[in-house]
């Protein structure tokens, strides 16, 4: 797949019948759509997650991401999940985080590749069934996208 | 069972109910399959799952993309319960499996 995807190449339109197949793939290609797939209704909460991540990227093939939810993380009252989405990368779903008490506190980071300058958006769920959630624009100087010429 | 170079740092020992946390580091390309001109693409090869196992329960699992940086790198976070044997377990496209644990001491 190119990066970004604005254009269908040939091997975009041969694989089309496959994606048609696929349903669950097919709607992952949109960000807004994976948000409020992931809501299912939902009203996000705009507090409650910290998001640690540079403001400026030099590389994006590289960014740190580290993420830390505001949850006592008992029985009762726990994040379930943690969702990283990207605005323009060609795959919106990044990763996606199941916790559980187990963790003792909702904290994660990973590595992450960006396509360009973008937000990310961070949604945590809990398991009484709020939803929380948290943008961050991040610019990207050198983006982690082959140059399609 | 496939080879897999991991770097899995965590605290030799615990407390009891301390949390202790966990940075796992793994050599793996996460093949995107960039089809670009001038490029010939390689087949899609992503860990598109990992999944932590600690005293008998999962504690931790993440659903990974291509949006997740060659050689990826995740922390996170678990309560020290009892000493034994934390076990990782990535997926990679195309079923592979590979398998690491790390021992956590709980006094």
């Amino acid at each position: 797949m190119p990066c970004p995807p604005h254009w269908p190449t040939r091997r975009a339109v041969l694989a089309a019948p496959l994606a048609l197949a696929l349903p669950a793939q097919a709607e992952e290609q949109d960000y807004a759509a994976t948000e409020r797939a992931i809501l299912a209704g939902r009203e996000p909460v705009a507090d409650g997650i910290t998001v640690d991540m540079p403001r400026l990227s030099e590389n994006g093939n590289s960014v740190d991401l580290g993420i830390k939810v505001a949850s006592p993380m008992t029985a009762e009252d726990h994040v379930t999940a943690l969702h990283i989405l990207s605005e323009k990368n060609p795959v919106p779903r990044v990763a996606t985080f199941t916790l559980s008490p187990r963790n003792g506190r909702a904290e994660v980071a990973t590595r992450i590749r960006l396509a360009t300058t973008q937000t990310i958006l961070v949604l945590a769920e809990t398991s009484r069934g709020a939803v929380h959630r948290a943008e961050r624009e991040v610019v990207v100087i050198l983006g982690a996208c082959v140059d399609a010429g | 069972m496939a080879e897999i170079t991991a770097r899995i740092t965590l605290p030799t020992s615990a407390r009891r109910g301390e949390v202790v946390t966990v940075r796992v580091l793994v050599r793996h390309p996460m093949e995107r399959a960039v089809d670009a001109p001038g490029l010939t693409p390689l087949p899609r090869r992503i860990l598109h799952s990992f999944r932590v196992t600690y005293a008998g329960a999962e504690v931790f699992r993440a659903a990974l993309s291509p949006g997740i940086t060659a050689n990826p790198y995740v922390e996170f976070t678990t309560v020290a319960v009892e000493t034994g044997a934390m076990v990782f377990e990535w997926e990679e496209d195309g079923g592979t499996i590979y398998r690491r644990e790390a021992q956590l001491t709980v006094a």
